[in-house]
């Protein structure tokens, strides 16, 4: 039972994007910089025309843990939570979880794709590998 | 004579105080508070009414959590004080910044002797059978934090899911073995068997610690922090003053607080965290360099970031921390740079932040017993991990 994101301007874009299968990031039509979380406001040379921007969804793993530690009672298996980085720009990256395969399976260097999990009006992106 | 261009120098400790360090402890929060505060004072050679300014990071900034259930409004209160300056918060760079901010407030002269304290009840409120209350604020209602609504719907409800992911960075990046790693949590329990209040004193080995049971790949239960109920106070003193009190005054030689990278904990450099940050604006400021530091007490609530901490602050190369530690001589109490002397807060217990400066101060005024260090003068502190990071270099010339 995953904790949903309170959605505001700025997150709904990337929290509902998967609705019609889109990871959606903010990027500065300014600097042309893509930059995550998303903000009004580009923290890369404060422009303000940001828009919200479908990206591929590929990306690598740039580190990865197996969770063993049952936080409440509903956590009964491992799971994997990783920071991904997205082939669009260097240090364009965040926090998810990688689904899909064993957690035995999960390296860092791994290509990732994303994928998408609806709970109520959010679409949390997930990560699985890439088909090679 | 008054520093004009570093105005920390000016702000020197003069007292010391913590309460007992309980597993739980019997004693309420705010008791273990005055516990803290008044044997601080007294340590000083004060009288409370001396007390003109009180500050804590991060006060009591969330209804009494555990995490902090007393802040400077309580205490000033309680203890009947006259305060010229008072101030609490979290937003600053990490569990020092009570100190830092204390030391800015005595150096712009808006006080003269300042409280600085921290109390922790996180084990009363876990054996009590009650949820963590971080955690139970986790699992409340749709998340609106800056940092956690990035961590919470990945069902990341402690930042141990994010230390592990730097620990395993740092070893993918530079080679850091789990032996190496492990140094560290036996460095802590080797200071805190000869340490009458650390909360954990049963001798550790090397099997002990990969027997702990594991968290979260590669971090085991044994590289994370122990709570405690404890508070723990120091005084602050203006310089000129400070010669005249009880205690050879420990000077704020520098303070480091510089953070140049995005608040998030999956945003910072992932090998370094914020260290560097802080502890080149410390360096920048002190004619002092880090080889002229006899004891280092580094932020230990997951043992990578004292590892980080080890390279961002210059103790060792960046990268090198792993062999820095192996082996565990040159951090112990003989070696080349006594580390964690009381037990850090993996065995010593989690005081979170001020323990290492009261320990720091333990050392330089020699009431360390048997776990005195030869006639340390400079010690660094420092505490954060991911985002969150400060320092300090105390002197006693």
């Amino acid at each position: 039972m995953r904790k949903l994101p309170l959605l505001n301007a700025e997150t709904r874009p990337f929290w509902t994007g998967g609705e019609v299968g889109e990871l959606r990031i903010h990027r500065c039509d300014d600097c042309k910089r893509f930059f995550h979380p998303p903000a009004p406001v580009c923290r890369h040379c404060t422009g303000l025309n940001v828009v919200p921007t479908p990206v591929s969804g590929r990306g690598t793993v740039l580190t990865f843990t197996i969770n063993h530690q049952a936080w409440t009672p509903e956590f009964t298996e491992p799971y994997v939570v990783a920071i991904v980085e997205l082939e669009e720009q260097e240090g364009l990256r965040f926090l998810s979880n990688v689904v899909n395969c064993s957690p035995a399976e999960v390296e860092i260097g791994m290509a990732v794709i994303v994928v998408f999990e609806n709970v109520e009006d959010v679409w949390i992106p997930l990560f699985e590998r890439a088909p090679a | 004579m008054t520093d004009t261009r570093f105005l920390e120098k000016n702000v020197a400790i003069t007292g010391i105080g913590q309460s007992e360090v309980g597993r739980p402890s019997s004693r309420s929060a705010m008791q273990l508070t005055v516990d803290a505060a008044l044997e601080a004072i007294a340590d000083a050679g004060l009288d409370p009414k001396d007390i003109d300014g009180v500050c804590s990071w991060p006060g009591d900034n969330s209804n009494g959590s555990s995490f902090s259930p007393v802040g400077p409004l309580s205490v000033m209160t309680m203890l009947g004080l006259n305060c010229n300056w008072f101030s609490g918060g979290y937003e600053a760079a990490g569990p020092l910044a009570g100190v830092m901010n204390g030391a800015m407030a005595i150096a712009s002269g808006m006080a003269s002797h300042v409280l600085v304290f921290r109390t922790i009840t996180e084990s009363s409120n876990r054996t009590s059978g009650s949820k963590d209350q971080s955690l139970a604020a986790k699992s409340g209602p749709r998340d609106g934090n800056f940092m956690w609504q990035w961590c919470t719907p990945f069902n990341v409800l402690s930042v141990v899911n994010i230390t592990a992911m730097y620990t395993a960075a740092h070893m993918q990046k530079y080679g850091t073995t789990p032996e190496q790693l492990a140094q560290i949590a036996l460095n802590a329990r080797r200071n805190a068997v000869i340490n009458p209040k650390a909360v954990m004193r049963k001798p550790m080995t090397m099997d002990d610690y990969f027997a702990s049971k594991m968290i979260s790949t590669p971090l085991r239960m044994f590289d994370c922090d122990v709570h405690c109920d404890a508070s723990t106070a120091i005084v602050l003193s203006r310089k000129e003053i400070a010669r005249d009190l009880r205690n050879p005054p420990i000077r704020i030689e520098a303070i480091g607080a510089a953070m140049n990278q995005p608040y998030l904990w999956d945003q910072v450099d992932l090998t370094a965290n914020a260290m560097p940050d802080a502890a080149n604006a410390m360096w920048a400021r002190t004619d002092l360099k880090p080889a002229d530091v006899d004891t280092a007490q580094l932020y230990d609530g997951f043992s990578i970031l004292t590892m980080m901490w080890l390279e961002g602050l210059g103790l060792c190369p960046k990268g090198g921390s792993g062999a820095f530690v192996e082996g565990g001589h040159r951090i112990a109490l003989d070696g080349g740079l006594p580390l964690n002397t009381n037990g850090g807060q993996l065995s010593g217990g989690r005081t979170h932040g001020m323990g290492y400066v009261h320990e720091a101060c333990t050392q330089l005024w020699g009431r360390g017993n048997a776990r005195q260090i030869r006639d340390p003068h400079v010690a660094v502190c420092a505490s954060g991990g991911g985002p969150l990071a400060g320092s300090l270099l105390l002197v006693k010339d």
